[in-house]
């Protein structure tokens, strides 16, 4: 039996006391007010103020503030009523595609910014404008912004960015929280949908690995209810993380009008809990099956684990797509990819092998998993290798496409990230494909622990990077940075899962008795 | 590799009471015997589909393009259906070969040797279809980045048609070194039993002096594994890539991110149900049913059900995001596959790949032979009406409703088509006939483990408690 080093229990309560007050310390000082948001962004910017606010004029774009953003228009439209309107009506039905995400405003305010100086002009056109539904508004806004901060420094523009701002702030900690506990959740998910591969191709390597699996699944659990609860203080409207939730951006919306049929609180959280509902009964009706199991007499419930692991992976495939659907790419509502769901699986896919290949590694130094060898830990890590390609395989397919048919509509989801992510778009690949490429070809050092562990490392803040880079860029913007929030959430949910996953191995024996395969699993030599 | 001891559970691989020599007996019997009646007549069948299919394609290139059916607005038509379709069809070889390597999977080796030259084979075929789609043929070598004399014209990289061409070419040839690598043992057996002076020639050319000395088989087992290594991501980039002809474009219907690994995954799925379909002829009339066992077709019929669920999975997953979309483009290009002209097509299409590989869920279902066959030829068919979906109704109606029109193939769109069908199997009923078509050497390596003879003696052994495995 494994007991929990009390040095262990310690570090985990240690991080979640830490990340807590990191959790609280950012939400203690994200802006209250828009003054406090202008200060603080004030404070963040070096260059000069009509340089950094022209930056943020153009980049005040996350979702979250077209509500704002069309109000504040609609204040503004008086003055700019008054000017001649020149605009044509190609040029707004230009922007309406383009503006699919806020992004693209960025590029056309560029655009405009050059030729506002021929005709300086681009007002509202109202009616034009009316047609082309809310992009033509948030279109116009930043035109009329460009403007006045060309000659007379128009008032209006100046608050209704300082409110962009203010929101983007507003929404940091909650989207810093969010990521986290995502990631972890998925991890877990992640190792849970290995155990049923495992369990369904008969591996005849991997049952003396069951126990750490089962482990590491029991964090399935909290998880999945912390993230619920996330996702229900988002349709409460106590954050402002899934735009489609507010009523006010939908009106003016119609392209979110027209998904209202699929995303409205009610349903997203039904669908939320009859997922989370499914791995979670999976994942306990495995777990007993395994431990009856070890009494048993004959192999029924070797068998019914076997049943429950083919159907809990095609309740899985169609839950994961659906599941990424809903709590990741719905947080940018007019942006969609059919890759979209099987890229985020290989992302927590390859996280939950590397966290079964950490945990192992680490149990197995403390001496507790007697018939582990290297060439367990060899299959883990050339499984680390071959998803980690994997990942990056889908992650090109999905990035090239888009970039080389260039449509305007989905390409603002890149340009976004690689105009104001740059290094954690970028850095991601690094840190998923070359470095454990480049780490793990080596057979010889696919079988050291230390080698492996800091594979497993890089690659693990390699993948928070990219659930990073997944809900950020619509959340918060250009307004992100690591700090507080983000590292304190990930050290909550570290010593969190830390605390569950080995109080659960600490229940039952680590080794799977009479499971038929076991014989195979201990004499595994590779 | 891996351990010598095998779980009970675990069914026979080999049935019967075999041996050593009797498997290399019954691996060298359809080589060193004659040609029966029926394969002269499938031969000759074979033989005249792949010569229409030459006349076929003489007229083509002799007359124009204009003799097929394809027309302004849709340029690919059965041309490209048929190359994806056969490229998709040479992919299961290399899964079996390189894939199921690398899981080590061991009832892979009675079929690897059969997947892989289905896929050298229908690689072949696939590969005319660039070439005579072509309106200048003779100009095909200009996609070559070969200097020349027009101040050294290069090609243009950023074109998936280009990349194409690396990646057929490579994938053939990489298939056919692996191929090849693994066929030296099995030749070397056929020298060594040659009763002619001709065959001995022959068969010692083909083995290049192999003599199964340890040093040799060390690396032998070296290169597979290494091969294998190369060959998984080439198989998946080779129909990723062939998906980019189509997914890099901006036609609705076409441009979608999940093409690349649903061409892949729908690849596997067409590629088992064609292994399933020859192997399930090949047992029977090579008297391989000892190797080839219900399990080995039960397994494949597996991967197909897995395969067809994850396209089955693409298939609902393009329609949702179709309509999440909000592109009206997009909304079209579906509505219109399932109730446009073309309906039927997708009617086929989803009733071929979604519906019939779910029955595979039940084991007397999966265990029969009989359906197995029936499924196996069901899904090849849906498979090809998939591409000619997936091309033809995005083309026949995209965004401007003045270029909507149709497609009606002509009698050398077929006759190409057909001939490719016939070349195929003038290949595979020649290679049955000289190649050894079952890896006897890898079969031999798994005999004390997993043959049905020597499960027998493990079990006795172990009741007796004499086993050193399973009492370490």
């Amino acid at each position: 039996m494994y007991t929990f080093s009390s040095k262990l229990r310690t570090f985990a309560f240690i991080l979640m006391v830490l990340g807590a007050l990191g959790v609280g310390y950012s939400f203690f000082t994200a802006p209250s007010t828009v003054e406090e948001a202008e200060a603080i962004v004030a404070a963040g910017h070096h260059g000069g103020h009509g340089e950094a606010e022209h930056h943020d004029e153009t980049a005040a774009e996350a979702h979250g503030h077209d509500a704002a953003e069309a109000d504040a228009h609609n204040a503004a439209e008086p003055a700019t009523d008054s000017v001649v309107v020149n605009h044509t009506e190609e040029e707004v039905a230009h922007t309406a595609p383009d503006s699919a995400s806020p992004v693209a405003i960025e590029e056309h305010a560029d655009t405009l910014a050059a030729t506002a100086e021929a005709h300086h002009d681009a007002a509202s056109p109202t009616g034009d404008a009316a047609e082309a539904g809310h992009e033509g508004h948030a279109h116009s806004e930043v035109a009329a912004a460009h403007e006045g901060h060309d000659a007379h420094a128009d008032h209006d523009a100046h608050k209704e960015h300082a409110e962009h701002v203010f929101h983007q702030l507003q929404n940091k900690p909650w989207a810093a929280l969010y990521v986290a506990a995502l990631f972890f959740t998925l991890l877990s998910l992640g190792a849970l949908a290995f155990y049923g591969i495992q369990n369904a191709a008969q591996a005849g390597w991997s049952p003396v690995l069951f126990r750490v699996m089962e482990g590491i699944t029991s964090y399935l659990i909290p998880g999945c209810i912390i993230v619920f609860l996330l996702l229900v203080a988002g349709v409460l409207h106590f954050h402002h993380l899934f735009i489609w939730l507010d009523p006010e951006v939908v009106a003016k919306d119609h392209l979110i009008q027209g998904k209202s049929g699929y995303l409205n609180g009610p349903f997203f959280l039904i669908r939320a809990a009859i997922f989370m509902g499914g791995w979670i009964f999976y994942r306990q009706y495995s777990r007993k099956n395994s431990l009856l199991q070890d009494e048993a007499t004959d192999n029924s419930y070797y068998k019914k684990n076997f049943k429950a692991a083919a159907a809990f992976l095609v309740f899985f495939i169609v839950s994961e797509s659906i599941m990424s659907w809903d709590w990741i790419m719905s947080v940018d509502p007019h942006w969609y990819s059919t890759l979209f769901g099987w890229y985020v699986f290989a992302s927590f896919f390859v996280s939950g092998i590397t966290t079964i290949a950490l945990i192992t590694l680490y149990l197995k130094s403390r001496g507790y998993l007697e018939y582990v060898n290297t060439s367990h830990i060899h299959d883990l890590a050339k499984f680390m290798f071959g998803i980690s390609v994997f990942w990056t395989y889908l992650w090109f397919s999905q990035f090239m496409l888009m970039w080389y048919a260039d449509i305007p509509e989905e390409v603002v989801y890149f340009k976004m990230r690689i105009e104001n992510y740059n290094l954690p778009f970028f850095g991601m690949v690094v840190m998923n494909f070359v470095l454990p490429i480049l780490i793990l070809i080596n057979t010889d050092f696919k079988r050291l622990s230390w080698i492996v562990v800091l594979a497993g490392t890089i690659i693990l803040c390699g993948h928070y990077v990219d659930f990073y880079n997944m809900i950020m860029p619509a959340t918060v913007g250009d307004q992100w940075f690591i700090g507080a929030g983000e590292i304190g959430a990930v050290m909550f949910f570290l010593g969190l899962f830390i605390l569950v996953v080995f109080t659960t191995l600490t229940k039952q024996p680590l080794l799977a008795k009479r499971n038929p395969l076991i014989e195979e699993s201990k004499h595994f030599q590779y | 590799m891996s351990s010598h001891y095998e779980a009970p559970i675990r069914k026979p691989l080999i049935i019967g009471d075999k041996n050593y020599h009797d498997v290399t007996v019954d691996v060298a019997r359809p080589v060193e015997g004659r040609a029966n009646k029926q394969w002269w007549i499938a031969f000759t069948i074979a033989l005249a589909a792949f010569l229409w299919g030459v006349a076929c394609v003489s007229y083509t290139v002799g007359t124009g393009i204009g003799t097929w059916g394809s027309n302004k607005t849709i340029g690919w038509a059965w041309d490209i259906t048929n190359f994806v379709w056969w490229v998709g069809i040479g992919h299961a070889g290399t899964l079996i070969s390189a894939v199921l390597l690398l899981f080590r999977q061991k009832w892979r080796m009675a079929i690897n040797r059969s997947a892989e030259a289905m896929t050298i084979f229908s690689v072949i075929q696939a590969a005319m279809f660039p070439v005579f789609h072509m309106g200048r043929p003779w100009l095909a070598y200009w996609v070559m980045p070969i200097p020349n004399q027009f101040g050294s014209l290069w090609v243009n990289f950023n074109s998936p048609l280009l990349w194409d061409v690396f990646a057929i070419s490579t994938y053939l040839s990489v298939s056919l070194v692996f191929w090849w690598t693994g066929l030296l043992p099995d030749f070397a057996m056929l020298r060594d039993r040659a009763i002619t002076p001709f065959t001995k020639q022959v068969y010692g050319i083909l083995s290049f002096g192999w003599s199964g000395r340890a040093k040799d088989w060390q690396r032998f087992e070296e290169v597979s594994l290494v091969l294998a290594g190369l060959a998984t991501p080439l198989v998946l980039s080779v129909h990723t890539i062939v998906s980019f002809d189509f997914a890099t474009s901006v036609i609705p219907g076409w441009h979608t991110t999940i093409l690349p690994p649903y061409f892949v995954a729908g690849a596997i799925f067409s590629g088992f149900a064609m292994v399933n379909t020859l192997l399930i002829i090949m047992r029977k009339v090579s008297n391989l049913e000892a190797y080839i066992t219900v399990q080995h077709i039960e397994l494949m019929n597996i991967v197909i059900m897995i395969t067809g669920s994850i396209v089955g999975v693409a298939y609902i997953t393009e329609l949702f995001i179709a309509w999440y979309s909000g592109v009206e483009y997009e909304q079209y290009a579906f509505i219109n596959r399932a109730t446009g002209p073309y309906w039927w097509a997708y009617f086929l299409m989803m009733t071929c790949n979604v519906v019939s590989p779910q029955v595979m869920w039940f084991k007397k279902i999966r265990t029969s032979i009989m359906v197995s066959f029936i499924i196996s030829i069901v899904v090849n068919v849906g498979m090809w009406f998939e591409r000619f979906v997936i091309i033809v109704t995005s083309l026949h109606r995209d965004y401007l409703p003045s270029s909507w029109t149709m497609f009606q193939p002509t009698f050398v769109d077929a006759g190409f088509y057909i001939g490719t069908i016939g070349f195929f199997f003038v290949l595979f009923l020649l290679y049955s006939r000289s190649f050894p078509v079952i890896a006897q050497a890898e079969v031999k390596s798994i005999m004390k483990t997993s043959s049905e003879k020597y499960k027998k003696l493990h079990e006795a052994h172990d009741n007796h408690s004499h086993s050193e495995h399973n009492h370490h």
